[in-house]
């Protein structure tokens, strides 16, 4: 009788790879065509984006063997027959997308910048980092750091804020803008829900004009107007001009993302920080804020993400960022109408840089389990 | 009454600043220029960062001109939008970025434009497959324009005059109307001579394409400064000049030396031999020398950088010499 104990096993059709295959892909008629529809396609584009991308492409050399160092020497211009993307134009002004025009001897003092960054960011990144305590000493003292690295000054040589560009300025760009943003953001968005009405409507006047317009506007103001108002002995940096422009315009935006963080806290987490006797900061900053700012994480990221693509707008105030060391490097003559290479490869860094914020939010969100309201329960 | 007199104070200092432009330069130790983010063959970085270009070159003449050194200068980029309030601002010096002279931006915007150094016009480029060999040919085709410019104003002109049709596909960018035309979406682009050509360097077989001998509209660019300043535009202007009067006089970067034993006056006056030009600009007595020493005369710089010889090829019509069948013509040199 030993076969009626056994423990029926689940249908083969459900467990497994074919029961994820089943439940997942081919659930009904529709389903399994859409399946075999993306199938395909994924199968016409993949062996030809990676033909183009790299078995056919040029990195340094071109299938004759000569170093690239023009585009009329690209394989596929050579013979339209015959390869794929051409990277040498990348290879060949790899450090003007990393450093702009910062001058060659210099450049040392930008890879510092660059790693202690990585330092600086990873005890706000990693809570369970051994030593936290004075890794976030180093990181609040970095942004003076890497002021005086990068632009001289205590020995060192001064380089103009006008050869910084690429990677540097849009780093230089997303970094400050979103930092400064947040605690501004904070204020702001407390001084709006404030029941001081000057300083509500203040804050509230601030958000909505920042909001109302759109951030060339403001990059405009900051670089066109500002310099009209100053006297001419006053000479304002152009790259510190788009920050505060890029500053405020992000704290805006930071700001309403905080008030929505901050209106989904029940009244009666309020209610129970007054009967502690709590003073208005002691209850924002140990009991209001900190679950507040635990459920915008996603929109928070969003908006950081949001900011970090639009600082290639900065070209329209001339200032060469990634994008526009591309749109230069297209200009050359010796590079003309290798915009695909150029055009991926830019798209590739920010993708980099934009899916590694928003993975790092899922990890966040995941560790301080946002999905449950600890406010109502 | 303390207010209002440290605002006269800061107005005094501001009009004081502007007075001088050559002296602020010389204090500073560099030249300020604004040029293009990047035009083919006018202002781009090359490979080593350095900009290189028709408009660079003239910044660099004004930096030799100055300080005696091609490396005194600061290369500030600016768009379309945003080149007319930098240059007000006082936050260069001057500009050389491909901008069209026109009344309304010499009058009324306050600049002055001191010479042209690129003659350029709207033309038209059609797939040589087409058979076309004029515009005037053109009867109902399809024609890739920018729209909201002047070249859209000159196109509807330029057909109406000659009583024939078209079909316009609007566009936004030079790269929007490349990609139209050779995928075959429009027959005709339309834009300045030196964008088509620039466009037909970036197709995979340039041969396909011809650029029609018709140019409906002119767009004389040259450097500018800011209005009222005029020993500093005498300065960027005769820098301009000596470039031309140079290819002129056949001197070169290569013979410069050898002219300065020259027995024509001109040539002697022109390299600071004679005479004391260089005086009456504030500037040294061999600048117009070191100019061509370091930069070359204006055909080195032509030929270097949009000649035919480059991937740009243009040929240089217009831009020739007065005594070559062009309009470059510089005042004499005395």
């Amino acid at each position: 009788m030993n076969e009626m104990n056994e423990v029926r096993k689940p249908p083969v059709a459900t467990t497994g790879i074919i029961g994820w295959l089943r439940i997942n892909l081919f659930f009904n008629w529709t389903n399994s065509l859409i399946t075999l529809f993306v199938i395909y396609c994924l199968y016409q584009f993949i062996p030809w984006i990676l033909d183009w991308t790299i078995f056919s492409a040029d990195f340094k050399y071109n299938y004759l063997g000569e170093q690239i160092t023009n585009q009329e020497m690209c394989s596929r211009n050579l013979d339209p027959e015959n390869g794929g993307a051409c990277w040498a134009v990348i290879y060949v002004r790899f450090y003007q997308f990393i450093y702009g025009f910062y001058p060659k001897v210099e450049v040392w003092r930008v890879n510092l910048a660059y790693v202690m960054l990585a330092f600086a960011l990873l005890p706000l990144l990693y809570a369970k980092l051994p030593y936290r305590k004075y890794f976030l000493y180093f990181t609040y003292i970095f942004p003076v750091i890497a002021y005086f690295l990068l632009n001289g000054g205590l020995g060192f040589t001064e380089v103009s804020t006008n050869k910084w560009g690429g990677l540097l300025v849009t780093l230089v760009l997303g970094c400050t803008g979103i930092a400064l943003a947040f605690p501004i953001g904070i204020m702001l968005a407390l001084g709006r829900r404030s029941k001081l009405p000057v300083i509500s409507m203040m804050c509230t006047l601030f958000i909505e004009f920042i909001r109302g317009v759109p951030l060339i506007t403001l990059l405009f103001f900051g670089m066109v107007m500002l310099p009209l108002f100053l006297p001419e002995g006053i000479d304002m940096d152009g790259l510190v001009r788009v920050l505060v422009a890029v500053t405020l315009f992000q704290s805006a935006y930071m700001a309403e993302v905080i008030r929505g963080g901050l209106q989904a806290i029940p009244p009666g987490q309020y209610e129970a920080a007054k009967s502690l006797g709590m003073s208005y900061w002691r209850m924002n900053l140990l009991i209001i804020l900190p679950q507040a700012i635990r459920i915008s994480i996603p929109p928070i990221v969003n908006t950081s993400i949001g900011l970090f693509k639009d600082t290639t707008l900065v070209i329209i105030v001339g200032i060469l960022d990634l994008l526009g060391i591309g749109r230069g490097t297209l200009a050359d003559t010796n590079w003309l109408g290798l915009s695909y290479e150029i055009y991926f490869f830019v798209s590739l860094v920010f993708f980099i840089f934009t899916f590694g914020m928003s993975r790092y939010s899922l990890y966040l969100e995941k560790k301080l389990k946002t999905g449950i309201n600890m406010g109502a329960d | 009454m303390k207010k209002l007199l440290s605002i006269f104070a800061v107005v005094a200092f501001a009009f004081s600043a502007h007075a001088g432009t050559l002296d602020d330069v010389k204090n500073r130790g560099f030249l300020k220029c604004g040029v293009t983010t990047g035009l083919a063959g006018f202002a781009a970085p090359d490979d080593s960062g350095e900009w290189a270009g028709l408009d660079a070159d003239m910044c660099r003449a004004v930096a030799v001109a100055v300080f005696g050194d091609r490396s005194k200068v600061e290369f500030i980029t600016t768009t379309g939008k945003s080149r007319f309030p930098t240059l007000a601002s006082g936050e260069v010096d001057m500009l050389a970025r491909n901008t069209t002279w026109t009344i309304s931006r010499d009058v009324n915007l306050g600049f002055e434009f001191v010479g042209v150094n690129f003659y350029d016009g709207q033309g038209f480029m059609v797939p040589s497959a087409l058979g076309v060999s004029s515009a005037t040919e053109l009867d109902g085709a399809t024609v890739c324009i920018q729209t909201g410019t002047t070249t859209e104003l000159n196109l509807a002109d330029f057909f109406r005059l000659n009583g024939i049709s078209y079909e316009a596909l609007p566009i936004e960018t030079n790269d929007e109307g490349k990609e139209n035309l050779f995928a075959g979406r429009c027959d005709v682009y339309t834009t300045d001579a030196s964008g088509l050509s620039s466009t037909r360097a970036a197709a995979s077989n340039p041969d396909k394409w011809v650029v029609l001998p018709e140019i409906i509209s002119k767009e004389p660019l040259g450097p500018l400064v800011r209005h009222g300043d005029h020993q500093w535009g005498d300065v960027v202007r005769w820098s301009l000049n000596a470039m031309i009067i140079a290819e002129e006089l056949g001197i070169t970067s290569e013979n410069v030396d050898a002219q300065t034993s020259s027995n024509v006056p001109e040539v002697l006056r022109l390299l600071g031999v004679e005479g004391n030009y260089g005086e009456m600009l504030e500037l040294s007595n061999d600048w117009a020398y070191q100019i061509i020493k370091q930069i070359g005369n204006y055909s080195e710089s032509y030929e270097a950088n949009v000649g035919p010889d480059t991937p740009l090829e243009i040929a240089r019509g217009l831009n020739a010499l007065w005594t070559q069948g062009g309009i470059l013509y510089a005042p004499p040199f005395r």
